[in-house]
């Protein structure tokens, strides 16, 4: 079996839904480059069958919400000296500010470098459906 | 302490209360215009039109003058400096030292939400893109309630393009407020009311009932509102020719409806409405545009707190 070492100090963002890791990954290394990161795909687990795992070593503050619109059962681990000295859950956020563009093309958030996106969350059944501050159109959010 | 700034983005922005007072201060204005010849003097509102219109940008201007103030501004974007590349928030910044009150229109949905941020004076949205336009309910509200005494307890009836009109939105919404509970939607399936929306009405208890043709509810409404049907909205011609007819109001299909209903329109109107409906007691649809001066006279006073809202 694959072994990667465990990380002295950072961040381990577990309990990634299988396959999505890689999209988190990407996500995360354009917000702020990282000095060691580590991916880990479809990973043994005995709550979820396959599930990833990022580490990112160095880090010790991340964007809950973010992670929060990926996947709500996102667990983070913040490792200080070897031990883990903080475990946070990722939470479906209420109001999202810049992270993802507005769906509709008429919204003035997608043509004036002045207006950041804002939103609401509106529905979160299965996947989570956010309403524009601006427009109020829905917009739901995939990674 | 300094009061913050009220601005009209939206209907929400005005409490249910705070309607029915411009309701009623507008009737009175309508009542009485003399009365209110002076409230504005000195007073400037930039009217910034950054895409045509005709009835709203000039109910604003006859607005402002019928209460003594000035306006300055533009009709259309390419007269303004957005030609030359300049930003929304710079247009508002200036435009907000040159006058008391700015009224916009804009393509963009929430342009004027946006705008909002780079100004201490009052902004009115006169309608950005296919979202809000709020000041054209308060117009259908003032109009139902002249014609029909009350806002609530009335069987209305939408018509037409109920997908893309931004009117029927804002006043469906607003009606629900007012406690009306039950609406009767006629459209074709390809423009009825956007899901959102019905969603956000059916959570709030209304009942919305859909139905293909006029026909079906004509003699059952008290308030008939009609919408233009673009051409464009359809996929492809043969559903326009096929459909545009069933929602066109001619004397004859008018005859079976109550004889104290009136009928709205926002206007312009194209084909909609036959125009020898014009001469039916019912059709008010021009008297509602009139109505609307009086209505933005009202917002105008409460934004600018003169006249019959002037402090202390």
């Amino acid at each position: 079996m694959l072994e990667v070492r465990g990380i002295q100090n950072g961040i381990v963002i577990d309990h990634i839904k299988a396959g999505n890791g890689i999209k988190l990954f990407n996500k995360l290394m354009t917000v702020k480059s990282y000095e060691a990161s580590v991916l880990l795909m479809y990973v043994e687990s005995k709550a979820m069958g396959k599930k990833d795992i990022i580490k990112l070593e160095n880090v010790f503050e991340i964007d809950l919400n973010l992670l929060g619109l990926i996947d709500k059962n996102i667990t983070v681990s913040v490792i200080k000296d070897g031990k883990v000295i903080e475990k946070k859950t990722a939470q479906i956020p209420m109001v999202v500010e810049g992270l993802f563009a507005c769906h509709n093309p008429r919204c003035i958030t997608n043509s004036d470098h002045y207006a950041t996106t804002s939103f609401k969350l509106y529905e979160s059944n299965g996947s989570a459906e956010y309403i524009c501050d601006y427009c109020e159109e829905i917009t739901k959010y995939k990674l | 302490m300094k009061q913050p700034v009220r601005h009209l983005i939206e209907p929400e922005d005005l409490s249910i209360d705070e309607i029915v007072s411009l309701v009623e201060e507008g009737l009175k204005m309508y009542e009485n215009p003399k009365d209110y010849l002076q409230v504005c003097q000195g007073k400037i509102m930039a009217s910034l039109f950054f895409e045509p219109s005709t009835r709203t940008k000039l109910s604003f201007d006859s607005a402002m003058m019928r209460l003594g103030g000035n306006v300055l501004g533009f009709s259309d974007a390419s007269t303004s400096s957005t030609a030359k590349g300049e930003s929304l928030a710079d247009t508002i910044k200036v435009c907000g030292y040159y006058s008391d009150l700015i009224v916009m229109r804009h393509p963009k949905e929430g342009a004027p939400k946006l705008a909002t941020r780079f100004t201490d004076k009052p902004i009115i949205n006169g309608g950005d893109g296919g979202h809000q336009h709020p000041t054209q309910t308060l117009t259908d509200l003032i109009t139902i309630k002249r014609f029909k005494g009350t806002l609530e307890g009335h069987k209305i009836a939408f018509c037409g393009d109920l997908k893309f009109g931004r009117t029927v939105h804002s006043l469906i919404r607003t009606l629900a407020r007012f406690g009306n509970k039950e609406f009767y939607l006629v459209s074709p399936e390809e423009l009825s009311l956007p899901a959102t929306l019905k969603r956000f009405l059916e959570k709030s208890g209304v009942k919305l009932i859909e139905v293909r043709t006029l026909e079906e509810v004509i003699d059952d409404v008290d308030v008939l509102y009609m919408t233009r049907i673009q051409k464009e909205r359809f996929f492809n011609e043969e559903d326009y020719i096929r459909l545009k007819n069933a929602f066109i109001l001619t004397r004859e299909k008018l005859a079976p409806a109550k004889t104290d209903m009136i009928v709205l329109h926002p206007l312009p109107r194209v084909n909609e409405i036959a125009y020898d409906v014009d001469d039916d007691p019912r059709a008010k649809y021009f008297e509602q545009s009139e109505m609307g001066v009086y209505v933005r006279m009202a917002l105008i006073c409460k934004l600018l707190e003169v006249g019959p809202y002037a402090r202390g």
